[in-house]
Formats: structure tokens, sequence, C-alpha cells
């Protein structure tokens, strides 16, 4: 059967690694191509990096990011933010990406999926999405801009468009849970993963390896994503991964 | 030098530097002279099987390979790749392959996830030089079609997904690899430089 997977997650701007970076024997911290590499040799199962560069100069330095790191590092990654055409998709893909996040533009514009699935296979698209509980409806909301704007979307209902469109995989990012520690929005990321038959990486959250036994098993989940808490060595994949093993879950 | 054919399926880069990093020179080439030089080739791919077969037999490809496996120096098909070596697929509609090894390629169907993507732990069935001195462990896998060989000798590893689906096939000097070896760690790396040793037995 297939292990469960353990994604760091890593933002990059204008080609450097920001949120700050806590490993002690890097030559260079900001790197994203040395930090990637260094997930890569601590049992990282894949990578995300997500590209909050604001400008076109930003965005081609991405390119050359991805190019570099295809050559270092021996494990997939998905390359997402500021995706809004099929032709940055297959610039990022040929670089070496070998999946793409789509999220606002997607919500903006729904046949981006359907089309980036067509041409580049369903395996290549990941849907993210952001959620925050909204208590009038009783269910969850989709929120764009780091959860400033709702949209209005239902994200059950926005879970099961982006699947049927084509959509590979879900990133599903809880915007109450992250950035609490206090573990991952389980109902959530049941509810999604109960709901479609892609996987579902569940994101927001994580503060101790617990968590990610939680998520996999209550949650359904079928990988878990955090950015913090690796930089920062609160804990390893390791430890994450030994508490696992010791717990019956498959992992690599 | 290692040639990775380039017939216009997929990305060729990652497969290209790991080979690399292995130590080994490569060049990714449509040319047959070029191709049929090389001390080991290796056929990657990813897309749709008919499409591939098509983009092979109109750049003569599909001959080239044949000859190559007549060789006897070492080939090895990845993922879409070693799917072409087979007789056969039923992906969207039925289609001819190259016919190295027999057997077919076939859809997953059942209520689990499709396409069977993730890490998935290898069984060797059987020894091989490919794995000699290593142990069984996780492996990446992206594919929606699996390949049923006909001889079970052909057969050298396999996982588990809702049932043994094929992971390492061989004979002679042909292998191919369900999985992306340069996409699967450690494991990955150690499995693609025991097929690039074989380019040493050899001289």
């Amino acid at each position: 059967m297939l292990a469960k997977r353990i994604i760091p997650c890593l933002d990059v701007k204008d080609g450097r690694v920001v949120k700050g970076v806590n490993f002690v024997n890097l030559r260079d911290a900001g790197d994203p191509v040395e930090l990637a590499a260094t997930y890569d040799r601590e049992g990282a199962d894949e990578l995300v990096f997500l590209d909050i560069s604001a400008s076109v100069e930003g965005r081609a330095t991405m390119v050359e990011v991805v190019k570099r790191t295809a050559g270092e590092i021996t494990i997939p990654f998905t390359v997402g933010g500021g995706i809004s055409h099929v032709d940055d998709m297959k610039r990022l893909l040929r670089a070496g990406a070998d999946k793409i996040g789509i999220n606002t533009a997607a919500i903006r514009n729904p046949q981006l999926i359907s089309d980036g699935a067509r041409k580049f296979g369903s395996q290549c698209i990941v849907v993210a999405i952001d959620a925050k509980f909204n208590p009038e409806w009783g269910e969850w909301e989709i929120f764009t801009h780091g959860g400033r704007n709702g949209t209005g979307i239902r994200a059950l209902e926005w879970a099961r468009e982006a699947e049927r469109r084509g959509a590979g995989e879900l990133l599903l990012t809880s915007m109450d849970a992250d950035g609490t520690k206090d573990g991952f929005d389980v109902k959530l990321t049941r509810a999604v993963s109960e709901l479609v038959s892609i996987p579902v990486i569940a994101s927001g959250g994580a503060g101790r390896v617990e968590h990610f036994h939680d998520v996999f098993t209550e949650g359904k989940a079928d990988a878990g994503l955090a950015a913090t808490i690796f930089h920062y060595k609160e804990m390893t994949i390791q430890e994450v991964k030994d508490d696992l093993k010791r717990k019956g879950v498959e992992v690599r | 030098m290692i040639a990775i054919i380039d017939y216009g399926m997929g990305n060729l880069h990652s497969v290209s530097k790991a080979v690399e990093r292995l130590g080994y020179e490569t060049v990714v080439t449509s040319d047959a002279a070029e191709i049929l030089a090389a001390d080991a080739a290796i056929l990657p791919g990813v897309g749709a099987f008919g499409d591939a077969m098509d983009n092979l037999r109109e750049t003569g490809l599909d001959s080239v390979t044949k000859q190559y496996a007549a060789s006897g120096k070492p080939m090895l098909g990845i993922c879409l790749g070693m799917q072409l070596l087979f007789s056969e697929s039923e992906e969207y509609g039925a289609h001819t392959g190259l016919g190295l090894l027999p057997g077919s390629v076939v859809r997953f169907q059942g209520d689990y996830k499709v396409p069977h993507m993730g890490w998935n732990k290898l069984s060797f069935l059987q020894s091989s030089p490919l794995f000699e001195g290593l142990e069984e462990g996780h492996v990446y896998f992206v594919h929606s079609f699996h390949v049923k060989p006909e001889l079970p000798s052909d057969l050298l590893a396999s996982v588990d997904y809702y049932q043994p689906v094929t992971a390492i096939v061989g004979r002679g000097n042909v292998y191919g690899m369900q999985f992306h070896p340069e996409k699967s760690g450690d494991l990955g790396m150690r499995l693609l430089e025991g097929f690039l040793g074989l380019t040493k037995q050899q001289q």
C-alpha cells in the first residue's frame, strides 16, 4: 500500500527562501536548492515551493530555481504561487517540476484546471484550497489572500469541482488551524477526504509529531505538509516518521 | 556514454541529471547513430501509450530501440518507457507496443484511487544484478495503467496496490522500471546505479 507522505513547504521570494530558516549546517540558508537537498537527505517524501514573488523578474528567477532543484534532488516537487496560465505551467514543468499548484487563478478561472489536466495529465495538477469555517453556513468557505478575502464559495463544493475538472491532488490548508500549532484541522480534512477520490494533502496547524498521526488516521489524509516546525527544527521529518511507524502507519 | 532516447514524451532532464550524478556522461538524443553507439540506453516517458508509439514510429526510433535491444547492451525503460517494451496496451484503444517482452498493459480497475501515485514498497521476486545487495524499500510511482507480463520469469519486483503491481521487469539486457528511479530517493538512485553498472560488466 502507499506510504503516507511528509512534505515540507518552502516559501520562495525572488529566488530566496523567506520565513527564517534555522538550519545550522547550511552554507547558505536562503538558497532554496540547498535547503531542498537537505530535506531530501532528511527523508522528505516530496517538497512544495510556494513562489511569493510579486514581480516578473522574481518569477523568472523561480524557473532557474526549479531547474537547479531538479538537478539536485531525488524526490518529486510541486511549484505553486501566482500561476495563472497553461504557459506558466509548461515553463515550470519543462524546467523539471513534477507538479503545479494552482489556487486563486483556478477560483477565478476553473477552466485552468481542466486545461492543465488535459495538457499535462491530472498527476501534474494540484489544486490548493484555503478554507475557513463559516459558522453561518455550518461548513467551510474558501478564502484567498492569506485568509483575508472570503469568496462566498463552499470549500466542499469546490473540492468536488476541482476533482471533476481533473485535479490530481488537493492541497488543503485550514486557515483556522494555520499558525496555531494545535494540530491539523482533522474535521475539515476528513470531510474533504471522504468526499473526493483523489489524494488530499493536509496543511496548517502541525505543532507536534502526533498531529501527523491524527490527520492520517482520523483525518484520512494522504500527506501532511508543514513549514515552520521543520524549518526551525522543532521536529525532524525522521521524528515524525518514527512516531508514525511505531503506531503502525506505513511511511517510507 | 548513456543515451537518453528523446522522442518528445516527458521530462528527460531529471533522468539525465540523475545519471550524471552517478558519474556517467549522458546524451539526450533522437539520433539513431548516437543511440546505437551508446554503452546503455534509457527509454523514459510520461504520457499516453498510443501517442508515444506514434512518436516512436514517426521518428523511426521504434526500430532503433529494437535494434539496440538486440545488440545485447543494457537498455532500461522507465514508467511509460517500461510499458512500451511490452506487446500491447489497452490505453484509449488497442495499441501495439515494441514487443520486446510478452505481456499487456491494462487499466487499474476497482474502488480505489487511480493514478497509483506515491511511495510504495518493493518486493524483490528473484535475484537480479539491479538490486544485488539492496534492501527492499519504497519507490515513487505515478501511473494509471499497469503491466501484466506473460512470463513470471520476466517479473523481477512488484508492489502491492490492491493487487500485485509490476514494478521491475527484466530479461537478458532489457530492463524496465514502472516507478521513477530518479524521483525515488536513495533506493531509486541505487537501482539506477545497478542498471548503469551493467555497462562495466560488459567491457
